[in-house]
């Protein structure tokens, strides 16, 4: 490929692409992100390869590997487009039909359509899925569409058509009043203004100044980074050019979390293809604007995603925070200006410069603008990756995109903003989403994770959990983190088993004062979220805990015992067969009899016996 | 020089100058264990809490790390200051209860015993990194360092082996505000057990007696610019005033 020279150039590729991609009648996507790979999608695709080869179709229908779709729960996704039919759960062995039927028949097959699991309506076109209806992805949408691997693909559905568009008429500090009007806040968690960091990095004084995407997720179960970087790397680029642009940065880092190998694998090529483009490097598009950037690999530690600890390693040092006085904006790398913006940040950017800033402004509220991406995980139906404007309530986000609780349980409370986000009850499920509101509650955004519970989650189990994963992801250095969880973290796992002493809540609190007071960064300042969001929301649950010796959700195994109803068994052995520890004795064609003191309490028999009659107690 | 306001007093200062040490200078009694004039502030401790009023924010942060500049409002001993730090002290009285010089600040602090119970490995030791920075900012020897992180952090040679680079100066021991470390003397040789180090001791020309590690001598005698006549190390102190 030759180089692009000029914006001119650019244009005119783009009109040449899209006009081809026009003539495509037939696409098929197939979504090649991690959580569909688990699944072997790529056998999937290697089975249409096949199926079309076969039927002497491959010159007719376009295949394409696309990243994560977001309806993970359903996952692997296969489209076919025209008509965007959606097929669920796809395997290898269903690809024959699918040819035989949709590409050439243009039928649908019913049974791999979406199947509402309330009511079990079918739903043929995406669009319509519920899942998909109440969103608006303005950054996912493409993910659908588009091969990672192909800039070509991108320029032709628009890509760097906003890089060419700031190139060609704005200013730097045209770029910089857009960023400012659209209200764009940062994705990564805290929600600062993006204009306002950016103006003081493009007026801090000094020629060399950086531009660094922090994409150090480590949230567990949160993904919405990695999918865009697996599934859309040149949009994130793109907004990267454009803020080192609008900065005066010539280098620009990627800060990508150790265990994002797919993540890692597209972003090089896409570096590499916009470089041969001309998109990156001496001259960008033949205008004097030069700009370079690379990748830099995490080293596995969470605090990474914290502003200052990530400068530090980016420059080889450990990863440790460091004194908050230190405006990043103005002090960064090697102390010099660095503007640091999520990978969903820096993904809005070419959208705002396309469509403009008061365009953007108008989704989500005053405060909040915009659409934000959320993994929805936990006990919802439809797990996922959902986009959707701020302000959006949490249940619209749970039981209209999410399809409700799994099984017909009862809605518990759901957690926002990762490890340490707070858990809200469902009192709150009539609140807008957006930073400030969650943070008024004493929860908060974070990067987006969403865990939902159901009455079957123990509030202490889940403060319990959430303080073992922060106390082994604090780096140490304050003695307020460093203890103030572990210690924490001690009395909880008293309380689930039951040695826990009344008062020791009052302790608990004011170890969860200390170490959000004491603190010197983000990961101790929040780290007690789940502790005292649990305390003020659900502290029955701890008394009951604590004064009654029970877990009322029958989670916390030093207080719960199994019992067998000698009724409803008829004896059938599963529970005998499953058992590890042989803990069900008797014959088989009678109901056996539980031998507590052997029993571990892992819940097996619970989980396994067909007639419900091994109960909780 | 700067002006900065202290509990409400006018007080100056040098620019740039940490607020702990401002405030030192000035008779303010900020209890503090990871700070050492002569080394590079850690913040690790978090007993010299103070709220600072820059503008229009008002911030709880360590004074140590903080740096003085003109117009600053410091207060040192607001109830919220006052419980953070009583806070702080209780875990550290956990962590080291059989450091003296813990127990005595903690008295001075009015904390007379802690809530917690801590009876895990780490062996008294705070983490502060005192040890750490004094050899590697002091000393230039820089043996130390932390490794892993949360509560599974310490302090130790690179890898938990023995420091051959160490020079058994002695340093690590002398700032330890924990007591966590100790060194010992034989005839033979000096021990420095958590580090596992183990070095010959010079024997003074005169009195024939132990009086300092042969690494040490080796690193002084090729160590700074203007290295003292090797002949002054060759007897001890005592001897060698003796002349």
């Amino acid at each position: 490929m030759k180089r692009l020279t000029s914006i001119t150039d650019l244009e005119k590729l783009q009109k040449d692409l899209a006009l081809r991609r026009k003539g495509e009648n037939l696409l098929v996507t197939l979504c090649q992100g991690t959580g569909c790979k688990a699944y072997e999608s790529h056998k999937i695709y290697e089975a249409f390869e096949k199926e079309l080869n076969a039927r002497n179709l491959r010159e007719k229908v376009s295949l394409r590997s696309t990243g994560c779709h977001g309806f993970c729960e359903q996952g692997p996704l296969a489209v076919i487009f025209t008509g965007e039919i959606c097929y669920c759960r796809v395997k290898a062995e269903d690809i024959p039909e699918i040819v035989e039927k949709t590409l050439i028949k243009g039928e649908t097959v019913e049974r791999l359509l979406f199947q509402d699991p309330e009511g079990g309506k079918r739903y043929a076109r995406e669009e319509d899925i519920p899942f998909y209806r109440h969103q608006e992805r303005l950054l996912l949408g493409q993910n659908r569409l588009l091969d990672p691997r192909s800039i070509k693909d991108y320029i032709a559905q628009g890509g760097y058509q906003a890089l060419g568009k700031v190139l060609a008429e704005m200013t730097p500090s045209e770029v910089v009043e857009e960023v400012k009007k659209s209200n764009l806040r940062g994705r990564g968690g805290a929600g600062f203004p993006t204009g306002i960091k950016w103006e003081t990095t493009r007026q801090a004084p000094g020629e060399e100044k950086y531009v660094v995407v922090n994409a150090d997720e480590g949230d567990p179960g949160a993904y919405m980074d990695r999918s865009l970087l697996e599934g859309n790397p040149h949009l994130v680029l793109e907004g990267l050019i454009i803020g080192a642009y609008a900065m005066g940065a010539k280098k620009g880092f990627i800060f990508l979390r150790q265990e994002y190998p797919l993540a890692l694998e597209n972003l090089r090529l896409a570096l590499k293809e916009a470089r041969d483009y001309g998109l990156l490097g001496e001259n960008i598009l033949g205008t004097s604007f030069s700009f370079e950037a690379v990748t830099k690999r995490g080293a596995g530690a969470f605090v990474t995603g914290e502003s200052s600890a990530l400068v530090a390693a980016i420059q080889g040092r450990v990863g440790e925070p460091g004194p908050k006085h230190i405006n990043t904006a103005l002090q960064g790398i090697g102390g010099k200006p660095t503007a640091l913006n999520n990978v969903e940040t820096w993904a809005n950017i070419p959208r705002i410069l396309e469509r403009g800033a008061s365009w953007y402004a108008s989704l989500g509220n005053r405060e909040n603008t915009g659409t934000k991406i959320f993994s929805l995980v936990g006990k919802v139906n439809n797990t996922g990756l959902i986009e959707v404007p701020l302000g959006t309530t949490l249940k619209t986000i749970i039981f209209d995109i999410g399809g409700g609780i799994k099984g017909g349980k009862k809605f518990k409370a759901v957690q926002t903003g990762g490890p340490s986000g707070g858990c809200l009850p469902e009192k709150y499920l009539d609140l807008p989403v957006d930073f400030d509101r969650l943070r008024e509650l004493g929860s908060m955004m974070g990067s987006g994770g969403m865990i939902v519970m159901d009455e079957d989650s123990c509030m202490v189990d889940v403060a319990r959990y959430f303080m073992q994963f922060l106390k082994e992801e604090s780096c140490g250095k304050c003695i307020s983190c460093r203890e103030g969880i572990n210690m924490m973290y001690d009395i909880l796992e008293g309380i689930a088993l039951g040695k826990g002493r009344e008062e020791e809540l009052e302790l608990l609190e004011e170890l969860a004062w200390a170490t959000h007071k004491a603190s010197l960064c983000g990961l101790g300042k929040t780290a007690a979220n789940p502790v005292t969001s649990t305390l003020k929301y659900f502290r029955q649950e701890y008394l009951a805990h604590l004064k009654e010796k029970r877990c009322p959700a029958g989670v916390c195994k030093a207080l719960i015992s199994y019992t067998l109803d000698q009724e409803k068994c008829n004896g059938c052995g599963r529970c005998q067969k499953l058992c590890p520890v042989k803990a069900l004795e008797g014959e088989r064609g009678s109901p056996p009899h539980l031998n507590h003191p052997l029993c571990i309490k892992c819940g097996i028999c619970f989980e396994a016996c067909p007639f419900k009659a091994i109960y909780v107690q | 020089m700067i002006n900065l306001t202290i509990d409400g007093k006018n007080y100056k200062g040098e620019k740039g100058e940490n607020l702990l040490q401002v405030g030192l200078n000035n008779g303010f009694d900020i209890p503090h264990l990871c700070y050492h004039e002569n080394l590079s502030p850690y913040g690790g401790c978090r007993l010299c809490l103070i709220e600072v009023t820059r503008g229009e924010r008002t911030t709880l942060t360590t004074s140590c790390t903080y740096p003085g500049e003109e117009g600053l409002q410091v207060k040192t001993s607001t109830p919220q200051v006052l419980k953070a730090r009583r806070l702080m002290m209780e875990i550290i009285l956990a962590l080291a209860p059989s450091s003296s010089h813990i127990q005595s600040l903690a008295g001075k602090m009015g904390v007379e015993r802690t809530p917690f119970n801590y009876q895990k490995e780490g062996e008294g030791c705070i983490k502060c990194g005192l040890c750490v920075r004094a050899c590697e900012e002091l000393v230039g020897a820089g043996v130390l360092t932390f490794s892993h992180k949360g509560p599974q952090r310490k302090v130790e040679p690179p890898f938990g082996e023995e420091p051959k680079n160490c020079i058994g100066c002695g340093t690590c021991v002398y700032v330890c505000p924990a007591g966590c470390l100790t060194m010992e003397d034989t005839p033979q040789e000096r021990k420095i057990d958590r580090w596992k180090r183990r070095m010959e001791m010079k024997t003074c020309q005169k009195c024939h007696q132990p009086y300092m590690p042969t690494p040490q001598i080796e690193y002084i005698l090729k160590g700074p610019p203007d290295p003292p006549p090797e002949k002054w190390l060759s007897c001890c102190p005592i001897c060698r005033r003796k002349g």
